[in-house]
């Protein structure tokens, strides 16, 4: 009854942040450390696919907590990171056009393209402006109608299907003047090219839990079928990686490989069945030019026919001239995960976090910025 | 990709709502899931709701963490 | 006789008429005191008067002996008018801040405007309302000024400078390389409240949300830690009196926290480890912290203070902290070590161990 639930909300209301401190508690961590560490005989690297669990891997210190049997890669799963230099390029010279207002999530603000970064082109005049929401950016584009609100569309399918939503409601309230870039990726595709390249041996991967909410822990099958590689999807608070990390171990060790959601509060085996819908209302797939892997196909999202008329790159052609790769940055081999950030040469010495080479400095998620910012191993 | 937050839905206008964390308000929009409802839990992504929280899950978990933690504390006591 | 005029105009700016009505009716008017009154190209300022100044146990100053603690900021926050202040009150407190951690009592600001074309008057006159008030709250004179029109375009509405002056008594040596192992770490209460009020205030980012800045003027909190040691009790058996059982003071506020202790763990040659599970953060702010991903370490604060203090006088100084308005939610967050110098360790609530550097360059909100 909806007077119940109304109850229900005030007795919750005064209890603090639900669903992330229950997930946080210490004892309940050492336990599941003790489980793997009964478990964990033979080294096993796993990749943790998403940037966002090498961030929160190294906020609550979990990697030295691990035994020495159980090491982690960071994958590619930092769209920030896998955008090409050529994508961003173009993103950067639709900037700098007359009359546009660039839209954008604050993560790809201080990525150097070939030439600069969005903050470069900036501080040289460009309207360039953070929003926390595709639909900021709509309200800006209502709020400034004589302008072009172009939208700069990264993320993967978590974030695609809200994009998708922005976009049929610019649609349906008749705007004129709202575009996108559609940089959208999609991450299993990704992960079977990391897996056929076969440079690095990986006991199995942890999946990306809110990317999952969306697509499925069924999506997740065809890593033990096709690659017998197990596949733990984990969320994000340090219990719910470390039940990941568990039930990696046990299948590990078993060799048992299966999908195993490990996330089941947040995820579904057939994902967000409306989610998916919008997104592939709007969206249609295409190859995709991943920094660090190349082109991958059927990786990609692109604006259907029936969207183009919110298209940026096909409404405002723009030529950014040659792409330029930065020398010696090793950041496609650390998306790649052959090696870690350590292994690259100018890791630390000539790329830090105030003077980023690759993306994968500079984004938050990245892998070497997670290094360099929270030190690596041990304390 | 991956940062979204569990948030209390406190009410529903049609496809948006109001969701609420740590006293914080703001509007979300609820396309991606019309199911949701008042009191219901659901993870905040760039102002969307990406997913319902099953909160029978959550408990489901945190009992099995539980035990496992009995488990080991037995364990430790024995020793 | 030209009409009343709501806005500024580039005239304000010049030097003439106008400039002469704006310094009358509104600085004069609001910044009431007989320094500022007498319009004179610089404020002379009376020193002999402080040459008798006693802080706390620390002996009477002669006039030869009295230092002076001498500070600039300029102020440039947007928007101007926030939950909790506005920029002309963050121009008085970050200012006085600035003095009172260096052990100064603050006694005169001066005050530069850079003023945008355009700007309402009002929205000028509510500035120095709020700059006035705040002053006068806090015993200090506004004794000197400027002001220029800029442009419309050529400056984010309305710029502040302000610069501080105040005394320093003898024996207090306060510095950022003066913390020892053992020193207590002592926090004045919730960190991450003006940094995020900013952040939800900003176009895309609107949240509705109690957060409000903690913009205040922290002179008074430090008189009342330094009259807490004064005199020290018998039992320390003539240890740590006064200003010496406080090393250092600092204001936690660009870069938040961690940029603060990582400075000073650089400047004194030492380790410092921190528990996260003792810091306070107001739900709202560790609530917006987390939909943004942001990390309250980082995060500026605008009226708080971390001492450094030595160990056998931080239960004491906890006290006087927790009995004033400013320190109410004050906390032990932890110690200076010898290990790992120059480098702050956090013990997180997970009960795992790890790094907290400077922040590099600004956070920014991320969806990733």
């Amino acid at each position: 009854m909806a007077s119940d639930k109304l109850e229900t909300v005030s007795a919750i209301r005064n209890s603090e942040m639900k669903y992330i401190d229950e997930f946080r508690d210490p004892q309940l961590a050492r336990s599941l450390l003790a489980s793997i560490q009964a478990c964990s005989k033979q080294p096993a690297r796993f990749m943790e696919f998403c940037g966002g669990h090498t961030h929160a891997i190294f906020r609550h210190g979990l990697r030295q907590m691990l035994p020495p049997t159980v090491e982690l890669r960071s994958g590619p799963g930092c769209p920030v990171c896998v955008t090409a230099n050529a994508d961003l390029d173009r993103a950067i010279a639709l900037a700098k056009l007359p009359g546009v207002i660039m839209t954008t999530f604050g993560d790809m603000l201080k990525v150097p393209g070939s030439h600069g970064s969005l903050q470069t082109a900036k501080a040289e005049g460009a309207d360039v402006r953070i929003v926390y929401s595709a639909l900021d950016a709509l309200q800006i584009a209502r709020d400034y109608p004589e302008r072009a609100v172009i939208f700069l569309g990264v993320g993967f399918e978590t974030t695609a299907p809200t994009v998708a939503a922005s976009i049929l409601e610019a649609e349906a309230g008749g705007l004129s003047n709202f575009y996108v870039l559609s940089l959208h990726k999609l991450t299993p595709p990704a992960t079977r090219a990391i897996l056929d390249a076969g440079e690095v041996r990986l006991a199995g991967i942890i999946g990306p839990g809110h990317v999952t909410t969306v697509i499925g822990s069924e999506a997740w099958e065809f890593l033990p079928r096709d690659y017998s590689v197990p596949c733990a999807v984990a969320g994000f608070e340090p219990l719910d990686i470390l039940q990941a990390v568990a039930a990696l171990v046990r299948m590990f060790e078993d060799g048992q490989p299966a999908v195993v959601n490990a996330y089941p509060r947040g995820v579904r085996p057939e994902g967000n069945r409306t989610a998916l819908g919008i997104m592939h209302r709007v969206f249609e797939v295409s190859e995709a030019e991943w920094r660090g892997l190349g082109c991958v196909p059927a990786s990609g999202l692109v604006l259907r026919p029936e969207y183009v008329r919110f298209d940026a790159s096909l409404t405002f052609p723009v030529d950014p001239g040659p792409t330029r790769e930065h020398k010696g940055c090793r950041c496609g081999d650390v998306l790649r995960g052959t090696v870690d950030p350590p292994d690259c040469p100018l890791f630390r010495h000539v790329c830090t976090p105030a003077h980023p080479v690759g993306p994968c400095m500079v984004s938050d998620e990245g892998a070497c910025a997670a290094w360099y910012r929270y030190g690596g191993a041990d304390v | 990709m991956c940062l979204a937050i569990p948030t209390l839905i406190t009410s529903v206008e049609g496809t948006t709502g109001k969701a609420e964390i740590g006293g914080v308000e703001r509007t979300i929009s609820l396309a991606l899931t019309p199911e949701a409802q008042v009191g219901d839990y659901v993870l905040m992504h760039t102002g969307f709701a990406i997913g319902v929280l099953d909160a029978e899950e959550a408990q489901e978990t945190l009992r099995l963490l539980e035990e496992l933690a009995e488990f080991y504390t037995d364990e430790m006591n024995d020793e | 006789m030209s009409e009343p005029t709501t806005k500024i105009l580039l005239a304000h700016g010049s030097g003439g008429q106008l400039s002469h009505e704006l310094v009358e009716r509104l600085f004069l008017k609001h910044f009431d005191n007989p320094i500022l009154a007498r319009l004179d190209d610089a404020a002379v300022l009376q020193a002999g008067k402080w040459a008798s100044l006693q802080v706390g146990d620390l002996p009477t100053c002669r006039l030869a002996d009295f230092r002076l603690a001498f500070t600039t900021d300029s102020y440039v926050v947007s928007p101007i008018f926030f939950p909790g202040g506005d920029v002309g009150k963050l121009a008085v407190c970050g200012t006085i801040n600035d003095l009172a951690t260096s052990g100064a009592v603050p006694l005169y600001l001066s005050a530069g405007f850079i003023i945008e074309e355009g700007l309402e008057l009002a929205d000028l006159e509510q500035v120095v309302v709020s700059m006035a008030t705040t002053a006068q709250a806090a015993g200090v004179q506004i004794v000197t000024g400027d002001t220029k029109v800029v442009d419309r375009g050529k400056a984010d509405r309305l710029f502040i400078n302000t610069a501080g002056i105040g005394v320093v008594p003898i024996g207090m040596e306060l510095g950022g390389d003066q913390v020892r192992p053992g020193d207590a770490v002592i926090l004045s209460g919730t960190i991450g409240d003006h940094g995020m009020t900013i952040m939800s205030q900003r176009e895309g980012l609107r949240f509705d949300s109690p957060l409000v800045s903690d913009c205040a003027p922290l002179h008074g909190l430090v008189a009342a830690m330094l009259d807490a040691l004064s005199p020290p009790p018998q039992s320390w058996g003539g240890a740590g009196g006064g200003g010496r059982a406080i090393h250092c003071l600092r204001d936690p506020t660009r870069g938040g926290l961690a940029t603060t202790l990582n400075e000073v763990a650089s400047k004194s040659g030492v380790g410092i480890e921190i528990e996260e599970r003792i810091i306070p953060v107001r739900d709202a702010v560790r609530a917006t912290c987390e939909l943004l991903g942001f990390d309250p370490l980082y995060v500026a604060n605008e009226g708080k203070l971390v001492a450094f203090v030595a160990p056998i006088a931080a239960d004491v100084v906890l006290a006087a902290m927790r009995a004033h308005e400013y320190g109410q939610e004050a906390a032990i967050i932890g110690r200076v070590t010898a290990e790992h110098a120059g480098r702050v360790v956090l013990h997180t609530t997970l009960g795992t161990r790890r790094i907290v550097g400077m922040l590099v360059g600004e956070q920014l909100p991320r969806i990733c």
